[in-house]
């Protein structure tokens, strides 16, 4: 039992926050989210050929690094702290780790040489944020062909992907389909859809009888894969949830102890020491829980953990980083004072990521509720 | 990262689990899973015989050195006794203080003399130790203590006047460990010495303070002249809160798994109820449910993470957080309990006030964020040593 990070990964981490600090500053964000094509291609350009960060998730024989996830959770961690604008998240995380999860193929093995090289993915998985493995869309059989037809919502970067991992039930079957599709392909429209937290943006995207190769079947029955992939990224998004969490309370503390009132820095009034405090407690709590979860990832990955396990692991710290940004976001909003709520202070762009990740692939309350049937609805005393 | 405990240790594991399971029973058999916090005057003469059976068995003091009859026992075999312990459903140790805060103080900074006359009864599971730092108007500002020591030259001793508050076991113990005020004109942190002190003397009466829930493991301790001798101070006369500080640094948190295991069947115990009594149908009890499961996995992460982080003494963010964390679970744990009861909470089981073991937990857990620092206190150690921000103005003495 060891559980901190190694030499290596510390190094990583360092690199990582090293990077961010230069490209990804308040004037960058600021800049990113505001103007076409809502991140700075400049910065996922040098992301993809010096520092290779696409390639974390990648296996060593596809040519990627091989990493796993807690590398990735503590990268983007760090991304998190520095609310990066980035399709990262939407392409080397949760694109790549859905071809993981999908059987090895040459496909598979092409579509990581196009990641690693730094084409942006993204993945249409849904219609309905209700239920994020529901989907309507359908596939019918055309020949050894499908033709594709529906309607996706919430698609990270989807407008500036230009492959697209898509989910279709496959008519006929209760079963459901991975695709890949060229977002240039005939029948693909891709919208950018304008979005409260500017710094995550969603596109909505429409398949009108899009015709898919056989080659471009990539599961016809990834039913399970999709559950097991949502609780790994689920994971992964609760890493983006702590960083952010931790730079609220830090920016608030460190703005609380420059607020002078009553002759006083106002962080010398125990109310505001007590509201810092209580929010570093859900902070660090959460932060224990994502480093657990994200070993319990690489060992699901690997066949060391149960899909029970990784449910479980996903859905407490879906729950608890949620709670934790919002909570430290909010409370750093009132930390803040007046300033807090103005355009200009940064406070307010973490407010809205954590109301953002709070309920983009599931919410607390679901995520509770998994784990309450975990609990009280099969055998017994599943806790002991 | 590794999450999972070595082979050796999974091996060191079955052999603690194989003697809990052997000796463990019979005559023990009523004392399992007793004894805890909220019930620690609960079979006391059985728990103190069972101390001496563990020690027999070479399962008292195991990360002692091996010279002074431990095993040398690493962190990780620490925290995989004391799980086994609490899975078996070992009773809570009445020579807790003893082996985990006044050893550990004297190995590290105790005399010869004093290690050699204290130590084998620790280990031997024979003499028990209980805590003499609170008084009455030295809770949270524990260094405004009062008691008073003065060394007479005449009889070659200590004497020691003043009174202690919520001393745990005192009847039980053998000695206890002050901190008292050497130099009367000294305040706070200075002047003050670390004594240890027989129990069995004239000089010292104890009072049991009955609680709310109509039992009373805490104490009043009087001392009236108590005395101990020139050999019975540790550090130096005036150095006592730096003992009195190291002593509460040691306990490094290895038996805080075992707590969470005892929290476990606490949680286990309330689920069973709402599967039998229908709650567990219930959105918002599932939710709440939910809620515990998450936060007890919390303190057990949290604690693996403090113990594989640094090993120079410092404490991490995750050791800052983890009383004011478990405290509050554990206190909303006792209402979860009460909610899923229901009407039936209000019941008496037992005579006129013999509480049920979640009605013991609903109230006792109300002190848990009391003792051993205050949610407040704790808050404010955050804000100031982990987060930076200004100390708390102090009055005039």
């Amino acid at each position: 039992m060891e559980f901190r990070f190694t030499d290596e990964q510390r190094m990583i981490f360092d690199s990582a926050a090293d990077v961010l600090a230069s490209v990804s500053d308040s004037s960058a964000v600021r800049h990113a989210m505001r103007n076409d094509p809502f991140h700075d291609e400049t910065v996922w350009r040098r992301l993809c050929q010096e520092l290779y960060w696409q390639a974390l998730l990648i296996p060593e024989e596809c040519g990627g690094l091989g990493l796993g996830f807690v590398e990735t959770v503590g990268v983007l961690e760090r991304m998190g702290q520095r609310l990066f604008v980035s399709p990262f998240f939407s392409s080397s995380v949760m694109a790549t780790s859905l071809l993981r999860l999908l059987p090895q193929t040459d496909r598979q093995a092409s579509l990581f040489n196009d990641l690693l090289e730094g084409q942006c993915f993204s993945v249409a998985h849904t219609d309905a944020a209700a239920s994020w493995s529901q989907v309507s869309a359908s596939a019918v059989a055309d020949g050894q062909a499908f033709r594709l037809r529906g309607e996706y919502r919430f698609v990270s970067f989807g407008h500036v992907a230009q492959q697209l991992l898509v989910v279709a039930t496959i008519e006929d079957t209760q079963r459901l389909g991975v695709f890949v599709v060229d977002a240039q392909a005939q029948g693909v429209t891709v919208v950018r859809t304008p979005t409260l937290d500017q710094t995550r943006p969603m596109a909505s995207v429409s398949l009108q009888d899009v015709l898919i190769a056989e080659t471009d079947c990539l599961s016809l029955d990834a039913g399970e894969a999709l559950i097991h992939w949502l609780d790994l990224i689920r994971i992964c998004l609760a890493a983006d949830q702590v960083g952010g969490a931790q730079e609220s309370l830090d920016i608030s503390v460190a703005y609380v102890g420059e607020r002078v009132q009553f002759g006083r820095t106002i962080a010398s009034f125990q109310a505001i020491k007590h509201k810092a405090a209580d929010v570093m407690v859900k902070v660090e709590a959460a932060r224990s829980l994502l480093y657990y979860a994200a070993c319990v990832a690489d060992e699901f990955v690997q066949g060391f953990s149960s899909a029970d396990e990784l449910l479980e692991a996903a859905a407490m710290v879906n729950a608890s980083a949620s709670e934790a940004y919002f909570f430290a976001a909010g409370s750093g909003i009132q930390m803040h004072g007046g300033v807090g709520i103005t355009e200009e202070y940064d406070i307010q762009l973490y407010f809205k990521r954590a109301r953002s990740t709070e309920r983009y692939l599931g919410s607390p309350e679901a995520s509770r509720e998994k784990l309450a049937g975990q609990l009280l609805d099969s055998r017994a005393g599943v806790g002991g | 990262m590794k999450i999972r405990f070595s082979a050796q240790d999974e091996r060191f594991r079955q052999e603690a689990a194989d003697w809990l399971a052997d000796n463990l029973r019979g005559d023990f058999q009523p004392i399992r899973f007793r004894g805890g916090p909220g019930d620690e005057h609960a079979f006391v003469a059985e728990r103190k015989a069972w101390e001496q059976c563990l020690a027999e068995g070479g399962w008292t003091c195991i990360g002692w050195p091996k010279e002074w009859g431990g095993r040398d026992a690493s962190i990780e075999q620490q925290v995989i006794f004391n799980e086994e312990y609490a899975r078996a459903g070992g009773p809570g140790r009445v020579g807790h203080i003893g082996e985990t805060l006044v050893g550990p103080t004297l190995l590290a900074l105790g005399s010869p003399t004093q290690q050699e006359r204290y130590l084998p009864g620790i280990r031997a599971g024979l003499e028990l130790w209980c805590q003499g730092y609170s008084e009455p108007s030295a809770g949270s500002d524990l260094g405004n203590v009062r008691t008073r020591a003065v060394w007479n030259e005449t009889a070659r001793k200590w004497r020691l006047s003043g009174q202690k508050v919520w001393t745990s076991l005192a009847h039980e113990s053998r000695y206890v460990f002050v901190i008292a005020r050497i130099d009367p004109s000294s305040v706070g942190h200075k002047g003050l010495g670390f004594f240890l002190l027989d129990m069995q003397q004239p000089g010292v009466t104890i009072r049991p303070i009955p609680q709310l829930t109509g039992t009373s493991e805490f104490n009043e301790v009087f001392f009236d002249e108590a005395e101990c001798s020139a050999d019975d101070i540790v550090g130096e006369p005036g150095d006592g809160w730096r003992v009195a500080m190291a002593l509460l640094g040691f306990e490094r948190g290895v038996s805080t798994l075992g707590q969470q295991m005892l929290f476990q069947t606490e949680l286990d115990e309330i689920i069973r109820i709402a599967q039998q009594n229908g709650t567990a149908r219930d959105p918002s009890i599932r939710q709440r449910i939910a809620e515990a499961h998450i936060g007890l996995r919390t303190m057990r992460y949290n604690s693996l993470r403090m113990m594989s982080s640094g090993g120079d003494g410092s404490l991490g963010r995750e050791a800052m957080i983890y009383k004011l964390y478990w405290s509050s679970w554990h206190r909303n744990l006792g209402k979860l309990a009460m909610d899923i009861l229901g009407p039936d909470a209000e019941l008496i089981p037992e005579g006129e006030y013999g509480l049920g073991r979640l009605q013991s937990l609903f109230l006792f857990t109300r002190a848990d964020t009391i003792y051993g620092g205050t949610n407040q206190i704790q808050r404010n150690l955050i804000a100031e040593q982990a987060l930076g921000m200004p100390r708390e103005p102090r009055g005039q003495k």
